[in-house]
């Protein structure tokens, strides 16, 4: 049956768009996410939503689950392949369709790489925002799937906030789109919302249109350093309270600083607790007011030393230094375990003492960095994912970790997906009532459970149920 | 969904020194496959990877694949030995990578692991192979002999008349594609160019090792003399040993791990580095290479601790002379129009020992030279050792990309400071049709800088 199906896959795309061969799947086995890895059944690549729909049909004769892909720079499993999975990877459809600069839109292929979203938008004196750790390799369509966040969430807010439309190709193979360039649209429920974020559950995105803002005139970058983590915590309360808005806040602890500073040779500070990057943005006397208040703020709250970057070339090196935060941190053990979770901003300080509290606690070693600004931590692990003993003492941290989020009225992530890290988490925090909605909701519009089986929650794949076409 | 596999006792594979010259994955020490968190960041920067758009010709699918086998989950097959060879080894994934994997390790460690295997080996593949690095380049006078034939063959018009006569025609297709990016012999080699012992002008204030290279040597004597020149300038004894070998960078790159470690010793045994203050190289691929000996043979009793000590003093020549506060010339090179430069950087030296800035400012410090930044200027020109020569129809794409944006700075001088690259590109220009640019290495343009300055005086 397999053997049949690889055909009319090959009748449908070619053979050079059909990855059957040992050596050429398991680089696709894995994603981003540390410890995860499954060998697919075969990994296509489609250019267009009519080959994506009628792939989807191919699989679905054969009940054979789908599972979409980008670049592969998840962090929580999202688009690691489950057994016999057929993979669907999106990177091939890599067009900029238009730039409309009368309705400040971009409508692009969900293959597109972020980074080329945000330099066409910049070319154009347009900016688009949302802008995760992995944006100069991450498809805009896996974006718009895990609803990525990034270092400016703060002020400009989540990818959620800037897709007005998308192309979406059904568990049936249907194609539709959901959305338009109208700025105000009550037309039925919004659909578009459901679909992002959905991780690859209920459909495959393969165009999106995406909001656009005027670029900001001007931006200033500080880099302000601590003596110890709440200094750095009541600088940020008091910069909040001043109604300053930053574009970005992020911080970074000792441990942190010392793999990124390894890496990319930045001049970061290595005595410091806690090293904060700031960013504003917007006209600029704003900003020079803005960068000035905030300086006063930092000096007032005990920084050790501020820091202005003296061109964009140093603050877009500082940017790209804290961007490689994660991957950095690699440098201290053979296996890093990223975590994602995120606690109203007033909670930020008490969850920090709680992390470390825990690494104390299972005689770990975590790094913690995150966006200080939108309460989103991330907790990092450094282990070895072959000494079973301390990954058994990860487990217990990782708990207790989402366990400490939960109860400050946190999240168990906040821009990395459920997938398959959180699963088991994800009932905890929102209830039987609204975890059961996810389920029907899947029910409706994969009732064969085909697409990405296994992430976010179990909804086994029905052998059985007869399909409506 | 299962947890990957791993083997059950961490310590059971590793070795002594995870870096040392391996001939199979699996005797690697495990952490340097582990050090791979496959976060992505390496994919935009691997030419392969762009070509093609498969994560197999990613640096990370290619560390997949080398873990798998190291896991025993993969037998080496004929499909993983192409794929480490589909890899050009450029480095550029090392720069970009945030966690510090040894790519370079792993790369030569999975080729070393292929020829132990005899999956790629034919009669004909195997004769190469012992003719080249057994033989011809483990033989510095044997090598001087076949460079002198062959610049015999190029200047009593032997060349010209084979091409003339289409005689290339008769050639196997492949030879009889490359015949055309023949190397132009020179006529004279470093050792008659450049004395044993060149004489610090003004006060010595160090004393270095120069290392010929073998490709320059033959090819590019003449960069050679400008580096001992540029050297003397700034106050170094130079001392260029007459009888020098191959580095062992062209062995260690295509997985003959053992004459890699012959060559070493010898090239140690050649030029102690405790006699010198810098050992000097002006080839980034040697270099890279050179800067590598400790970890090469950390395991080797007798030569250890001069390997450690060996690696400590070898320098790129650009590298060197910004440690050392070079002089600054006072006049430009005596070209009357100013230069239109643009700067290729070559991977190894980029990449592989992470010089960018360093020939960049010798450039600048030249006062009839207007340094014009390339698009892309770290990416692979596609030579990359023997890889034209290997992957042809890769190498050919890359050096059209790379010509592309060389031309589009409008620089009638390119500059790089690898031979590898050097002939390349001008194989490039000259199949192109160009003749207005020329490629030189940045310190021929300080010496010349230098040359004009003392006929000045």
């Amino acid at each position: 049956m397999s053997a049949e199906l690889i055909s009319e896959l090959v009748a449908l795309l070619g053979p050079a768009r059909v990855l059957t061969k040992k050596e050429d799947l398991i680089p696709y086995g894995f994603d981003g996410t540390a410890a995860l890895n499954q060998l697919p059944r075969a990994v296509v690549f489609p250019d267009n939503a009519a080959e994506v729909s009628a792939l989807v049909k191919i699989a679905r004769a054969r009940r054979m689950p789908v599972v979409t892909r980008g670049s592969g720079t998840g962090l929580s499993g999202g688009s690691v392949p489950v057994e016999n999975a057929l993979v669907a990877c999106l990177t091939g459809m890599n067009r900029i369709r238009e730039l409309d600069t009368r309705n400040l839109t971009l409508r692009a292929d969900a293959g597109v790489i972020t980074q080329k979203i945000f330099e066409t938008a910049d070319a154009a004196g347009l900016f688009y925002p949302p802008d995760p750790g992995s944006m100069k390799i991450s498809t805009i369509g896996g974006n718009v799937a895990e609803n990525s966040g990034g270092l400016r969430g703060l002020k400009y807010g989540v990818t959620r906030d800037y897709v007005m439309g998308m192309e979406v190709v059904l568990a049936d193979g249907s194609i539709c789109w959901l959305g338009n360039k109208c700025v105000k649209d009550v037309a039925g429920y919004n659909l578009r919302d459901l679909f992002i974020g959905s991780e690859g559950t209920l459909g495959i995105v393969t165009q999106v249109l995406l909001k656009l803002l005027p670029k900001p005139a001007a931006r200033q970058t500080l880099l302000a350093t601590y003596a110890s983590m709440d200094a750095a915590a009541e600088t940020v309360s008091a910069i909040i309270a001043a109604k300053i808005i930053p574009c970005t806040l992020e911080f970074l602890d000792r441990k942190t600083v010392q793999c990124v500073e390894d890496y990319a040779r930045v001049n970061l500070p290595l005595d410091s607790e806690a090293v904060l990057l700031i960013e504003t943005d917007g006209h600029p006397s704003a900003v020079a007011d803005e960068a000035q208040q905030i300086e006063q703020i930092a000096r007032a709250n005990g920084a050790l030393t501020v820091r202005k970057a003296r061109d964009a070339a140093e603050a877009a090196q500082l940017a790209t230094a804290r961007r490689s935060a994660f991957s950095a941190l690699a440098r201290r053990r053979p296996t890093t375990i990223l975590e994602d979770v995120t606690v109203p901003r007033s909670e930020l300080a008490k969850m920090i003492r709680a992390v470390q509290a825990i690494a104390l606690k299972h005689s770990l070693d975590i790094a913690v960095f995150g966006h200080f600004g939108d309460g989103n931590l991330h907790p990092t692990i450094l282990t070895d994912e072959r000494n079973a003993a301390e990954m058994h003492r990860v487990e217990l941290a990782l708990k207790d970790i989402v366990d400490a989020a939960l109860g400050l009225g946190g999240t168990i992530t906040g821009e990395h997906g459920v997938g398959v890290a959180k699963k088991p988490f994800l009932k905890q925090q929102l209830g039987e009532n609204s975890h059961a909605l996810l389920k029907m909701i899947k029910q409706s519009l994969d009732p064969l459970g085909l697409l990405n089986p296994g992430k976010i929650f179990d909804f086994p794949v029905q052998e059985n149920h007869t399909p409506k076409t | 969904m299962t947890p990957r596999l791993t083997p059950d006792d961490p310590g059971a594979e590793s070795s002594a020194h995870p870096h040392s010259g391996k001939t199979s994955l699996a005797s690697l020490d495990y952490s340097v496959l582990q050090q791979c968190m496959h976060c992505g960041m390496c994919l935009p920067t691997c030419p392969t990877y762009a070509e093609t758009g498969r994560e197999r010709n990613s640096p990370r699918g290619r560390i997949a694949l080398m873990r798998a086998v190291a896991d025993r989950e993969l037998n080496v097959t004929t499909s993983f030995a192409e794929e480490m060879s589909y890899c050009l080894g450029c480095l550029a994934c090392t720069t970009a990578c945030p966690a510090g994997v040894d790519y370079t390790t792993l790369l030569e460690t999975a080729r070393a692991h292929v020829e132990s295997s005899g999956i790629t080996a034919t009669p004909k593949r195997t004769f190469v192979r012992w003719f080249t690095m057994g033989w011809l380049f483990k033989k510095p006078r044997l090598l001087r002999l076949a460079g002198r034939l062959l610049w015999l063959y190029q200047v009593t018009g032997f060349q010209r008349a084979f091409r003339k006569l289409r005689l290339t025609s008769l050639l196997p297709k492949r030879i009889r594609e490359l015949e055309p990016s023949t190397p132009k012999i020179q006529r004279h080699f470093s050792d008659t160019l450049i004395p044993e012992i060149t004489l610090a002008r003004g006060e010595k204030r160090y004393r270095v090792a120069l290392l010929t290279g073998c490709v320059q040597d033959l090819v590019f004597s003449d960069v050679n003399h400008a580096t001992a020149q540029v050297l003397a300038e700034n106050g170094c004894e130079v001392v260029t040993p007459r009888t020098q070998f191959c580095c062992g960078s062209l062995h260690a790159h295509n997985g003959d791990q053992e004459n890699a470690h012959i060559l070493a010793r010898r090239q140690i045994d050649t030029i102690d580095p405790e006699r010198f203050d810098a050992i000097i190289s002006n080839a980034a691929g040697c270099g890279s290479h050179l800067k590598h000996y400790d970890r090469l043979l950390a395991e080797d009793p007798r030569y250890a601790a001069r390997a450690k000590a060996w690696s400590l003093k070898v320098r790129d020549v650009s590298e060197w002379l910004i440690e050392i506060g070079f002089r600054k010339p006072h006049a430009g090179t005596g070209a009357t129009a100013p230069h239109i430069v643009t700067y290729h950087e070559a991977c190894h030296l980029c990449h592989g020992q992470k010089i960018s800035k360093q020939p960049r400012e010798i450039l600048r410090a030249i006062s009839n030279v207007e340094l014009r930044e390339c698009a892309e200027s770290t990416w692979c020109c596609g030579s990359a050792g023997i890889y034209n020569i290997t992957q042809p129809s890769t190498s050919a794409w890359l050096q059209m990309r790379k010509l592309g944006h060389l031309k589009a700075t409008g620089a009638t001088l390119v500059t790089t400071a690898n031979p590898g690259c050097h002939l390349q590109i001008e194989n490039g220009l000259r199949a192109t049709g160009d003749t207005q640019i020329e490629v030189v290495h940045p310190v021929v343009l300080l010496a010349k800088a230098y040359r004009t300055e003392i006929a000045r005086r």
